[in-house]
């Protein structure tokens, strides 16, 4: 058992645990709800969705080791998605990657030794249109050249 | 039970509706090859060996998981079928390693078994070795990820067969390991140690900590003298080891060989364990008649133990603080016969051959277990590990002479044989205490309510007058049916409807132990318990208190049940222990 007797649920994130106890299926509801408040599933999370739905913690391991949506490590201040989807790639989205790694030392699904920003390799986030793409937090940049890259980075920091 | 007919290859066959197809294949008489398929264990279907073909139908079904119906038909085997098989064969083989000769699984193995039949004589496909590191963090099983062949049979034990949960599958697709949560290492997993796992494993993935060559060097060893003893299992489970039928009870030529492989007193755990019922069957009365928690929860399995100590802490002061038989005979090896033999104690090297894993780790498990001031048990050895020392020591062990154990430690009643098997402990233990509470002996000592593989066995014995409630479950899964009751009672002031209750954590009991030789399934036990019940049959002393040894020992030593040298020597306390430990 982890000892972090100071990690804590949300009040409303154990409400939603405690009304989804009983339902099934309710364990990756409930999962998903934990990332969207925490960033990621960390250990003491996870131990505490076990205890909350009485679950085995290895049950909870399972699911969230199979479904690459759930995060096990703590993505950065500014989560940084590349789309690597067939138009973006063919439009180098590779070369915006590449450029990333020069400027921040951050490969894909690392994050940089300050914190602050985390790198996915992402398959579509839906507007082709405009690839290739990248996503900073929740906005979207498109057809991002790589020169364009340390411009994007400095508006974060 | 509606009854179909099939056909298997055109043999015709009539099976109960629902039946899989891999069963009503054995019944006419056909084999169909499987390897992620175990009898205790529900069909998984993630190897694919045993696909069949329906007739008039372009289906293709797994035998092992697919259920008949009226008018089915299949063929199991032709061209085709074989060299699926064979590519699934090879594709399994190109992710585990060619190291058959150096495994600890060679000449036993499911895979190796396959790949002969098969005729695998080549590997076409490109060899990927996992590189994950071996586990062996555990006193009792090692995990070695790099022969794990993903058939999902461990994680299938650990979780349904035994409600432990320590390992899962981590990952997903190619990817996937099986593992404890968050990777962790197995010691910090809830892991109980109960070896299941590795009985049922089908390579050499997972399996028990070698410990043989411990006893080479202690048996080399001028300043040591090496004692043995034999748990109640090992008579009915060593014989499969030696081509001998499953239950036939080998007891005196075991005997035999350890004589021959250096043990200069040859001692009996069911001396033990007639030793746990005098102490654990007082401590049963005691509370009956002067008050404590009832009902009283059986001590001899260390998984149990556990299990118990990780998942209901608040039930601790239900668990008979009796040790098992194996420290009991430790701890009296260390004292009382280390003196009347004159042996410094110091010298003393006390080996405990095992059905069990969890064995090992009970030995060293806290300091009560050092309670004659040396470690009680210094090695213990599985069933599976002591059938490799006999083969390996040039003894030919099916034409032994056969020879009896040491007195006094070499002494039992059948009680103590039967301790073994499910309901053994809680039978030997009636035939004890129906003596102490009534002054009486019983006609028929047999409980039969209390034998067979029912998950739970309850029943109610009368002692003259008063009945005693008992129940009997074995199979960790089916714990907390049990435990809950008692949960529940006690938050409401009250007891469960039961004053005795056996706890086994492995299906069947210790004859299929975790250490035993492997392929266990319910017609197994079934002998097993079979060679140990006969045993009890045939003894002279059915009731552990009428055993002389035990007599005298209480006489020479201990003084009476519950005295101040049995509490020192043959008891322990328990504490609870985190589900995980890091």
């Amino acid at each position: 058992m982890s000892d972090n007797n100071e990690f804590t649920f949300s009040p409303q994130l154990v409400a939603f645990i405690k009304e989804w106890k009983t339902k099934p299926g309710n364990l990756i509801m409930v999962l998903h709800r934990v990332q969207q408040e925490q960033g990621y599933i960390s250990r003491e999370a996870a131990d505490q969705v076990a205890s909350l739905l009485d679950v085995p913690l290895a049950t909870i391991w399972g699911v969230v080791s199979f479904y690459h949506f759930f995060k096990l490590t703590k993505p950065g201040e500014h989560n940084i998605q590349v789309c690597m989807g067939t138009a973006c790639y063919l439009k180098g989205a590779q070369a915006i990657i590449d450029e990333l790694d020069k400027q921040l030392h951050l490969p894909v699904g690392a994050v940089t030794e300050d914190g602050i920003f985390s790198l996915e390799a992402v398959r579509c986030v839906g507007c082709c249109g405009l690839a290739p793409v990248m996503t900073v937090g929740g906005e979207v940049f498109g057809k991002v050249t790589k020169d364009q890259v340390a411009g994007i980075i400095a508006k974060f920091r | 039970m509606n009854i179909v007919h099939v056909k298997i290859n055109g043999i015709p066959v009539e099976v109960e509706e629902g039946t899989s197809v891999l069963n009503a294949a054995k019944k006419a008489g056909v084999r169909i090859p499987t390897l992620c398929y175990h009898d205790d264990l529900k069909p998984f279907g993630s190897c694919g060996l045993c696909i069949v073909k329906q007739e008039g139908s372009a289906k293709i079904l797994r035998a092992c998981a697919a259920p008949v119906n009226e008018g089915l038909s299949v063929i199991t085997n032709d061209n085709e079928l074989y060299e699926v098989r064979k590519t699934i064969l090879e594709l399994i083989l190109s992710t585990h390693p060619s190291s058959c000769l150096t495994c600890i699984r060679n000449g036993e193995c499911e895979l190796q078994d396959l790949a002969a039949e098969f005729g695998i004589r080549e590997q076409p496909f490109e060899v990927r070795i996992s590189d994950r590191e071996r586990d062996d963090s555990s006193a009792s099983i090692v995990l070695d990820p790099e022969k794990c062949i993903k058939c999902g049979r461990c994680v299938q034990v650990c979780q349904d067969l035994q409600g432990v949960f320590a390992l899962e599958f981590i990952g997903r697709g190619d990817d996937t390991v099986m593992a404890p949560a968050a990777m962790l290492k197995l010691e910090d997993s809830p892991c109980v140690r109960c070896g299941q796992c590795a009985a049922h494993f089908p390579v050499g993935a997972i399996y028990e900590k070698d410990e043989i060559s411990s006893f080479r060097q202690a048996v080399a060893d001028p300043e040591k003298q090496v004692v043995v003893q034999i748990a109640p299992s090992i008579r009915v489970g060593l014989s499969e080891s030696f081509g001998l039928p499953a239950g036939t009870v080998t007891t005196k030529k075991i005997y035999a060989a350890l004589r021959r492989l250096g043990a200069v007193s040859v001692h009996d755990t069911n001396f033990g364990a007639d030793l746990t019922i005098m102490e654990e069957g007082s401590e049963l009365v005691g509370r009956l008649t002067k008050g404590g928690a009832l009902p009283q929860l059986t001590s001899c399995c260390p998984a149990w133990i556990d299990y118990v100590q990780k998942y209901y802490p608040d039930l601790l002061d239900h668990v008979s603080s009796a040790k098992s038989p194996m420290q009991m005979v430790g701890a009296i090896e260390k004292t009382y016969f280390a003196k009347k033999m004159d042996i410094d104690p110091a010298k003393l090297f006390t080996v405990a051959i095992m059905p069990c894993t969890a064995k090992k780790y009970e030995a060293i498990r806290d300091e009560s277990m050092h309670a004659s001031g040396f470690q009680d048990v210094d090695l213990v050895l599985t069933t599976r590990e002591f059938a490799r020392l006999i083969k390996s020591s040039g003894i030919d062990f099916l034409h032994l002479e056969e020879e009896e154990a040491d007195s006094p430690i070499g002494d039992y009643s059948g009680a103590g044989t039967i301790f073994g098997a499910t309901g053994g402990v809680m039978e030997a233990a009636v035939r004890t205490a129906y003596h102490v509470v009534t002054g009486k002996e019983m006609d028929r000592v047999e409980v039969e309510s209390v034998r067979g593989l029912a998950e739970i066995k309850k029943g109610s014995v009368d002692f003259d007058g008063t009945p005693v409630r008992v129940a009997v479950v074995h199979g960790l899964s089916h714990v907390d049916e049990l435990l809950d009751e008692i949960r529940a009672a006690k938050a409401e002031g009250k007891q469960a409807p039961y004053e005795f209750i056996e706890v086994m954590a492995c299906r069947g009991g210790c004859i299929a132990g975790g250490g035993q030789p492997y392929g266990a399934n319910d017609i197994l036990r079934k002998e097993r318990s079979a060679g140990l019940y006969a045993d009890d049959k045939n003894s002279a002393v059915r009731c552990s208190h009428q055993n002389p040894s035990i007599m005298k020992l209480y006489e020479e030593f201990l003084d009476k049940p519950l005295s101040e040298t049995a509490h020192h020597l043959l008891h322990t306390t328990y504490q609870e222990l985190p589900v995980y430990k890091a």
